[in-house]
């Protein structure tokens, strides 16, 4: 199993590596990554010291090693336009999407996973025919518009909920539904296959021979094997939730670092911009990483092998 | 999941012919200019009737545009982006794939190597630092969503590709003498088809939404020209006092994001082989 880990580690590096270097040419693909970074107005001669001061005039390659010497040990930069470091920008707006995202894990987990164990237990029923209709209408609902109807109606008409920024458990309530409803479709559906493969299976009917009905062999024998599958969605799902956060924290201005990725694109304050799709894409590989690890530990097939 | 939601394939079918069709003829059935701004008509509810413009079925905007026209127009946008931006990424994507699954070796290593570092930049942060660094523009929205989306149909081909390759007419085909080209072409891509229209389906209607979604953030179609996502973007400013603004492009969105759902979902009952015992 060490092995197995150790490989999956291995890879994980490998494309966390990757992701940098793509990163890096994206910024550049514009040509010259200095207008990133200036003021609009900004005159030919201070472009070129800043460009300069940058090392921006330097060969590509330098500063490429330059660029991941300094990821390596942690320094995302210094914001020109707020003139502050970037990790601590970062780091002051990170807790409100870490409670965004984890109400809406909530939302999903919550709903997602009892209706996928449903609608595999009631194949073919009404249930089931109601439960997808609520997957499918999960999955393609724009999280922008359930937004705007959810402040609408819960905030305007009925005044029930805050409509936009922080204000305890309330204020994310909608939030977490909107962002919560895709991820939610995908616990479902997942967890339906999940439940149904398992349910084929011989031990299954076994244990039905023996007496056991339906609810008690699903909660004694089929939740538990069930659970691996699920276990990775939920692992991708919050590398899912983070990016979702960019359109939902626009809409109920939200202040985490969805909103602040739009605020500094507007600002033309690029390493924030950069800063933060690595750091989502980190947490999104880390994820995978543990949930690879953790499949690994449950699943005696690969724990026991070598 | 399987087809048991199906409320009638051709109900679905229909209304997204009407989508195309709408989208296809936007230019000849809009009943103004979309671009048209009369400031007296700002804001008006649906079914407003002017005796010198005419009807606004759907009401007007901020700045006085017919909500109908720039709703219909808003279809061209999204079913343009949606089908250029699926057509790049299934066309590379699906290349990629073919090549790595019938190569396999250090070709397929760098291939899906480079497919797992795509894949774990979540697409719509890729799109929003790719558009923010080039611009946003219709050309660079086709651009960006193909480049970031290829990745999916690469796993699907290349898996599909090493299955299909240990078939005994693969070696015939390669006996007799056929290249690597008209292999992958005339027997290999025939049979691997399937699920590779399942993937563009359901890519189809996520593109759609990501047109919408950065739209709506400003990093997609410019102003003034109308799409879903920036019409309901401008509409959130007045939500409380002109909801025809955001209830009508959403409801077409998620009408024809759910259609094409549900689409995928039936072709994959009957095309994609793996999903056929579930």
């Amino acid at each position: 199993m060490l092995r197995h880990i150790a490989g999956r580690v291995g890879q994980a590096v490998v494309t966390t590596f990757g992701v940098l270097t793509l990163v890096f040419f994206l910024m550049r693909l514009s040509g010259d990554p200095t207008l990133l970074l200036v003021p609009q107005g900004a005159s030919a001669h201070q472009i070129a010291i800043l460009r300069h001061q940058l090392g921006f005039d330097r060969p590509l390659i330098v500063q490429y090693v330059a660029y991941l010497r300094q990821l390596l040990q942690g320094n995302l930069g210094t914001s020109l336009v707020q003139r502050m470091p970037v990790a601590s920008i970062l780091g002051s707006r990170i807790p409100y999407t870490i409670e965004l995202a984890a109400g809406s894990l909530v939302v999903a987990v919550g709903i997602g996973i009892p209706a996928g164990v449903a609608m595999a237990v009631w194949r073919g029923s009404l249930v089931e025919r109601s439960l997808a209709a609520l997957v499918f209408a999960g999955q393609s609902m724009p999280t922008f518009w359930s937004g705007i109807l959810m402040i609408l109606l819960f905030g305007v008409v009925l005044g029930w909920l805050p409509t936009s920024g922080v204000a305890g458990l309330p204020s994310l309530i909608m939030p977490s539904i909107a962002l919560g409803a895709l991820s939610m479709a995908s616990f479902a559906r997942m967890t339906r296959i999940a439940v149904l493969d398992e349910l084929s299976r011989d031990y299954v009917a076994a244990a039905r021979a023996r007496g056991l009905s339906l609810g008690a062999a699903v909660a004694r024998h089929v939740a538990r094997n069930a659970a691996i599958p699920v276990v990775t969605v939920a692992a991708l799902e919050i590398g899912n939730l983070l990016a979702g956060a960019v359109i939902v924290e626009t809409v109920f201005a939200w202040p985490g670092i969805g909103q602040l990725a739009i605020q500094a694109i507007a600002a033309r304050d690029f390493l924030v911009v950069q800063a933060i799709v690595l750091f989502v894409s980190f947490v999104f590989i880390v994820m995978n990483l543990l949930a690879d690890v953790v499949y690994a530990v449950i699943d005696p097939r690969i724990r026991l092998s070598s | 999941m399987t087809g048991r939601f199906t409320p009638g394939i051709a109900a679905i079918l229909g209304l997204l012919a009407i989508y195309v069709f709408v989208a296809v003829l936007a230019p000849w059935i809009v009943p103004h200019n979309p671009l048209r701004q009369i400031l007296l008509l700002r804001l008006r509810p649906p079914l407003t009737y002017s005796p010198s413009a005419g009807w606004f079925l759907l009401g007007t905007d901020d700045v006085g545009r017919d909500l109908l026209s720039r709703v219909v127009d808003g279809a061209r946008a999204s079913l343009m982006v949606g089908a250029l931006s699926v057509s790049v990424s299934l066309l590379s994507g699906t290349v990629f794939g073919l090549l790595a699954g019938w190569f396999r070796g250090w070709i397929a290593i760098v291939v899906m190597r480079i497919v797992d570092i795509v894949l774990s930049i979540p697409a719509i942060l890729l799109a929003v630092l790719t558009v923010a660094v080039l611009g946003p523009s219709f050309a660079n929205l086709i651009l960006v969503l193909g480049l970031t989306r290829w990745p999916r149909y690469t796993r699907v081909a290349y898996a599909q590709t090493l299955q299909v390759a240990t078939l005994p007419y693969i070696r015939a085909a390669e006996m007799a003498g056929a290249h690597a080209p008209r292999i992958l072409l005339r027997h290999i891509l025939p049979n691997i088809a399937g699920p590779l229209m399942v993937v563009a389906t359901t890519e189809f209607g996520l593109m759609i939404l990501f047109e919408a979604g950065l739209s709506f953030l400003g990093l997609g179609i410019q102003p003034p020209y109308p799409s879903w996502g920036s019409i309901m973007s401008e509409g959130q400013n007045y939500v409380a006092s002109a909801w025809w603004m955001t209830v009508f492009p959403g409801i077409c969105l998620f009408g024809v994001v759910l259609c094409v759902n549900l689409l995928g979902d039936w072709l994959r009952d009957r095309l994609d082989p793996r999903a056929q015992s579930r």
